[in-house]
């Protein structure tokens, strides 16, 4: 169907004259897009089966089942079967059930990181963006060195840094990754707004400092940054799983986790390379559903791509 | 009668490592009495709007430099702390600004926006700042008001934005408004409605207006002092009428000139000032305006021209234009 430039254009007055908003018209524009379509899909059925993963996952994540070894030459695994959807892994637990509830683990880890991050990271940049000066310099300078750190590498030096590695340590270092990221990004659209006119004019109003950064200048220049979190939600999902993949990450057995799933299949990837394939297409799916979503919205939002 | 404002010296220079500094005012001073109207005119780049933020102490604290006085009741604005300053600003005095969009903080609707004046100036809250709030739109003419509180910028005309901005500065009931080209952003009509609305509120509320601008029809409408400024300075001031009637100053001269005329024989063609601002020579031993002017004398590229006042008239010229001529 083509629509006509008339046709957009009464659309767009009719989106005026209704009042809807930037942010209804923004969805608007999400909604033609496939690859939004597309991310929204995996990320809404990865949240869904994150949240519902007890409920879903027949087993327990460290439930074994030896019975299921009983007839087979000594080391080898079991495959798919009756109540067993796809067999289990090298020590009888059940490998559906473990895939299932590593997704929770997956989004916890990757949503508490990114939100701890992006607090700080907007503590940071707004900090920095409304003051300027010295306060600015000192702490863009951090952000300028934790920023030429690869993300990885600096995960993985928090995360050493702790005497024994767990879910906590795990999201404190990806946490840290994300936090130079927000603030360089708030700060410079901090910067932008604290030279435009409805800020100055809010000023000349007599408006107080607290109020006019608060009120005025981080509503303004917050966007990009939200935008940002979808995306690197992505990404702290991977540098979690990389650093339970390298032994940084939760211990815990009675927790199952992609990585730590996927670094342990290794040693069996000659006897059921299933075990490896699992766990590393979960991992892609999810975080190519992030990046999706996060990059349509982006363009979304961008006012130079509004049609 | 005594002043209510009284600008002193005011020099504001732009500052550069390594490089000279940029003059941008220098040297303005000029009062402005309770309920007056008084005019900045000049072309881009004169320094009037460099002025009036000067004035309301909105010039980034870094690479400005700053100096003279702007007394205001006898207190030098120029000398208080940010957050007196702060307490003064949309109470004692504020400013309209040239752009209606972008004067307007895009997230959140205009009610919120002028309740915010109120509740930081009066003390007001909830509905009684609303109830205000509705009666400051009703009063600009904006149509519909308890709906429109609820109104985001985006949602509204410029014209009615700019009424909206308008509310909001005068919310207070400041003693003195600035209003920064605050018709440029609008069509003719529209410019016409805003500047009869802005001469009608201040009439009413009994507040002085300083009225910056590049538009000598505006000047005409509204102000009855006006300040011509070239380069930084103000070459000539004068009562509305005797500017018109006898412009002594060639700029002020130059610029009556260049508009058109509706009594002009068809065909003649329109004079201009020539050459731009770039041509400007430094005041410090010249007159900045002597390469553009057509009555340049020798001694004009040479000596400073000091301002002379006769008559309730400043003038800031060598050779100016006979008061009789026209």
């Amino acid at each position: 169907m083509t629509v006509t430039w008339a046709q957009r254009r009464k659309a767009r007055l009719d989106d005026l004259s209704a009042g809807r908003s930037l942010t209804s018209e923004a969805f608007r524009r999400l909604r033609r897009e496939p690859a939004a379509i597309a991310g929204a899909v995996i990320v809404g059925l990865f949240v869904v089966v994150a949240a519902l993963a007890p409920l879903i996952a027949p087993h327990g994540a460290a439930e074994t089942f030896p019975q299921l070894q009983e007839n087979l030459r000594p080391g080898a695994i079991p495959g798919p079967q009756d109540g067993f959807p796809l067999g289990s892994d090298q020590l009888g637990r059940d490998f559906f059930s473990r895939v299932i509830l590593a997704a929770q683990q997956t989004l916890l880890v990757g949503v508490l990181a990114t939100l701890i991050g992006l607090v700080v990271g907007i503590v940071i940049g707004t900090v920095a963006g409304a003051f300027g000066g010295w306060v600015d310099t000192l702490l863009m300078r951090i952000t300028d060195v934790l920023l030429a750190i690869p993300s990885l590498l600096l995960a993985i030096s928090v995360a050493a840094l702790a005497a024994s590695p767990s879910q906590t340590t795990v999201i404190i270092a990806v946490a840290i990754v994300g936090v130079p990221i927000f603030a360089r990004l708030l700060r410079g659209s901090m910067l932008a707004q604290r030279e435009s006119d409805h800020v100055v004019a809010a000023t000349s109003l007599g408006v107080k400092r607290s109020a006019v950064v608060l009120r005025h200048m981080l509503p303004n220049a917050i966007g990009p940054v939200i935008v940002q979190a979808t995306l690197t939600l992505a990404t702290s999902i991977l540098d979690a799983a990389a650093l339970s993949f390298l032994g940084l990450g939760d211990a815990d057995p009675a927790r199952a986790e992609w990585g730590l799933m996927l670094a342990q299949a290794q040693t069996y990837l000659d006897v059921r390379p299933a075990l490896a394939f699992y766990p590393a297409a979960a991992i892609i799916v999810v975080a190519l559903g992030f990046t999706l979503l996060g990059e349509s919205l982006r363009e979304a939002i961008d006012p130079k791509g509004r049609r | 009668m005594t002043a209510l404002l009284e600008v002193r010296d005011l020099q504001v220079a732009f500052t550069r490592r390594r490089e000279p500094d940029t003059v941008a005012v220098d040297g303005v001073s000029f009062d402005v009495a309770p309920g007056q109207v008084v005019g900045l005119v000049g072309e881009s780049g004169c320094g009037k709007s460099v002025t009036s933020l000067a004035i309301m102490r909105l010039l980034p604290a870094r690479g400005v430099r700053v100096s003279g006085s702007v007394r205001m009741d006898g207190t030098d604005l120029l000398t208080l702390s940010g957050s007196e300053m702060r307490a003064r600003r949309g109470r004692d005095l504020s400013m309209v600004f040239q752009d209606p969009l972008s004067s307007l903080n895009p997230v959140i609707p205009i009610g919120l926006q002028v309740t915010e004046v109120l509740r930081r100036h009066r003390g007001m809250a909830g509905d009684k700042a609303r109830q205000a709030a509705a009666e400051l739109l009703e009063r600009v003419g904006i149509p519909d008001p308890r709906r429109r509180l609820d109104s985001y910028p985006h949602q509204l005309s410029g014209g009615m934005r700019q009424r909206a901005l308008i509310a909001i500065a005068l919310a207070c009931q400041p003693r003195l408004l600035i209003a920064d080209e605050p018709t440029t952003a609008l069509d003719v009509t529209i410019q016409a409605q805003i500047l009869g609305l802005l001469s009608e509120l201040v009439r009413e509320t009994g507040a002085a207006l300083i009225m910056i601008t590049h538009d000598l029809g505006v000047v005409a409408g509204l102000c009855e002092a006006v300040n011509v400024l070239y380069g930084g300075r103000i070459v000539e001031r004068a009562q509305r009428h005797r500017l018109f009637a006898t412009p002594r100053h060639p700029y002020t001269h130059g610029l009556l000139r260049s508009i058109p005329r509706l009594d002009a024989p068809p065909g003649e063609e329109l004079e201009a000032i020539r050459g731009s601002v770039v041509d400007n020579l430094p005041w410090a031993h010249a007159c900045a305006f002597a390469p553009r002017c057509p009555r340049a004398i020798e001694t004009c590229t040479e000596v400073t021209p000091v301002a002379e006042t006769s008559g309730g008239r400043l003038l800031r010229c060598h050779n100016p234009v006979p008061a009789n001529a026209e």
